[in-house]
């Protein structure tokens, strides 16, 4: 079998897909939030190489190293906020965030 | 010098220097050690205003200027948001001064992250490619998250920047999987060049899709239903001058984004993003007036009022004319310009030393502070959309361009929408003219009066001076076409 865009795109799908139900059914953790977070960066990543290899374009590549880097930022920020938060209530329980509602 | 053209560098001076002075800003404030708060937020009032200045005067005679191998676009519609953009964020800042004081949240660091933010936000309206967008939208967001938890030792602030943190990067997700598509589907990431391969018949499903997760991405960046969810919680949670910040700037940065987005990049799908739209900006305006009504909070009853207005918005972008983009700018301009107003309003609510923010602490405002009485209801009025105030306009404009492009169902929604919403506006009225006074707030600071008093003024005597405004907003609009 050849592998060709298809599959990487459909791989990349699914783990978007993953991503998205992990932050929105999960009642546990915050951890487990920001790796979903993560899981649909990378699956953006994927797709972004799949399409640069296939279109012959390097744009899609240096997208990608864009977004790696964007994405370091981005936990390095959400992990400082979430110590932040559990020093203020000890717990980072995805049900107990719920000071604010209405 | 082959690297960075130095007319590159000349088109994006204002950013260039806007980043300089916040790493500079950044160095002062950690050699300086004490006392430093003071000495960077002065400054970085006025990094902005230079960086205001050099945006008004720079390239002011050339119409359209590209930068960066076309990734970066100066043109008049750039010039005046970014305008808008650093005059919110300078004023927020001004506005949050003593108030950072008093709460004992004085910190080098904020003025800096709203400098970082305003940055992130030059760069979004300037976008003209995937890529620049994605780079500008992260920087302004990163920075808004850590803003919006600036108060650490506070459950609520934290709470509010874990919820907005969470979901905005689940927007930022979303967005580049949507952009990642049209890279794939149109086989660039530049606008222009996404336009054309549209336009000579490239549209196909896969670009469709991607068009549905970057419009999902920027709904919720300017925080339309159904991507509104952060926005109550993180404008209560936040302390009050961060909220008139992220009310003002980064709302207008965002829509300014979307326009470009939609104008510049899918002209030739118009039909099937309007419908989108279409929805987004129904859904928007009646969340906006019927949410609104049971709230007790001040910021919250804002936060949803602010859910309505980038519906109101959105009406004008939903008509995909020079007319609708039009009605865009004129509309952030009245929204930024008479927030900004209301909420110094709200700064103003401090009795015995202690912010309060329930609209039952307005009670008899008249009777005892009557110049802030008035100006309150001057902008309450104004945000309802009564005739001859700034909002009255900024509403006609849009929904001018809406029923011009054939949108008569939209308009008329809006409209009922604005009826409904004026019912919780004017109850803010009624409890500041008839109900029993309660004890009288402390004394305004003067930059929170002055504020207050010149966004009532502008809500006031809009008509007065519209001319000009509506005319840079026509050029502005005119640009991107």
């Amino acid at each position: 079998m050849i592998i060709g865009l298809p599959h990487f795109l459909t791989v990349a799908a699914i783990l978007f897909m993953i991503g998205v139900f992990g932050i929105f059914l999960n009642r546990k953790n915050v951890i487990i939030i920001m790796m979903s977070i993560e899981l649909i960066l990378l699956s953006v990543n994927i797709n972004l190489v799949a399409f640069s290899h296939f279109l012959g374009d390097l744009v899609g590549q240096v997208f990608a190293l864009l977004v790696l880097t964007v994405a370091a930022g981005e936990a390095a920020i959400g992990l400082a906020i979430l110590v932040t938060y559990f020093r203020n209530r000890n717990t980072i329980a995805v049900d107990d965030i719920n000071i604010m509602k209405g | 010098m082959s690297l960075l053209q130095s007319a590159d560098a000349l088109a994006a001076l204002p950013e260039i220097v806007l980043a300089l002075s916040a790493m500079a800003l950044l160095m002062l404030g950690v050699f300086r050690k004490k006392g430093a708060a003071d000495t960077v937020t002065s400054l970085s009032v006025l990094a902005l205003l230079v960086a205001g200045l050099l945006v008004m005067v720079m390239n002011s005679g050339t119409t359209l200027q590209a930068a960066f191998a076309g990734a970066f676009l100066v043109d008049s519609f750039a010039r005046v948001m970014k305008m808008l953009a650093i005059f919110g964020s300078a004023v927020a800042i001004v506005l949050s001064w003593q108030f950072m004081r008093r709460e004992n949240l004085a910190s080098f660091e904020y003025p800096v992250l709203i400098l970082l933010a305003t940055l992130g936000m030059m760069m979004m309206i300037s976008a003209n490619d995937l890529i620049s967008l994605y780079m500008g939208l992260e920087l302004q967001s990163l920075a808004l998250y850590v803003v919006a938890a600036i108060n650490r030792d506070n459950a609520k602030s934290s709470e509010a920047g874990l919820k907005y943190f969470v979901l905005g990067s689940l927007s930022s997700g979303m967005l580049l999987y949507g952009a990642s598509l049209v890279y794939g589907f149109t086989g660039t990431t530049a606008f222009p060049l996404i336009k054309n391969v549209i336009l000579s018949g490239g549209s196909s499903l896969g670009l469709i899709f991607g068009l549905v997760f970057v419009i999902a991405g920027l709904a919720f960046k300017v925080s339309a239903v159904p991507f509104h969810m952060w926005t109550p919680d993180v404008y209560e949670g936040a302390p009050t001058p961060v909220t008139a910040f992220f009310a003002a700037a980064p709302k207008l940065a965002a829509m300014a984004l979307f326009t470009r987005v939609m104008v510049s990049a899918f002209p030739g799908i118009t039909p099937q993003w309007q419908q989108i739209l279409v929805f987004v900006a129904i859904a928007s305006m009646a969340l906006g007036a019927f949410a609104a009504i049971g709230q007790t909070n001040i910021k919250r009853l804002l936060a949803y009022s602010s859910i309505g207005h980038m519906g109101y918005a959105l009406v004008g972008l939903a008509a995909g004319s020079v007319e609708g983009v039009r009605g865009v700018v004129i509309y952030m301009l009245i929204y930024v310009l008479t927030t900004l107003g209301v909420f110094a309003c709200v700064l103003a609510m401090r009795r015995n030393g202690k912010y309060v923010e329930n609209i039952a602490d307005l009670a008899g405002l008249a009777r005892t502070n009557r110049g802030l009485a008035f100006v309150f209801s001057m902008l309450m009025f104004s945000l309802a959309g009564i005739p001859v105030l700034a909002g009255f306009f900024a509403k006609l404009f849009v929904f001018l361009a809406a029923i011009k492009a054939g949108l008569l169902t939209l308009a008329i929604i809006g409209v009922i929408a604005s009826v409904v919403s004026a019912f919780y506006y004017l109850r803010i009225v009624k409890i500041i003219y008839f109900d029993e006074p309660v004890a009288a707030f402390d004394a305004m600071d003067a930059e929170v009066k002055m504020v207050a008093y010149a966004s009532g003024a502008f809500a006031l005597l809009f008509a007065v001076f519209a001319r000009p405004l509506t005319d840079l907003a026509t050029v502005a609009a005119l640009s991107l076409f």
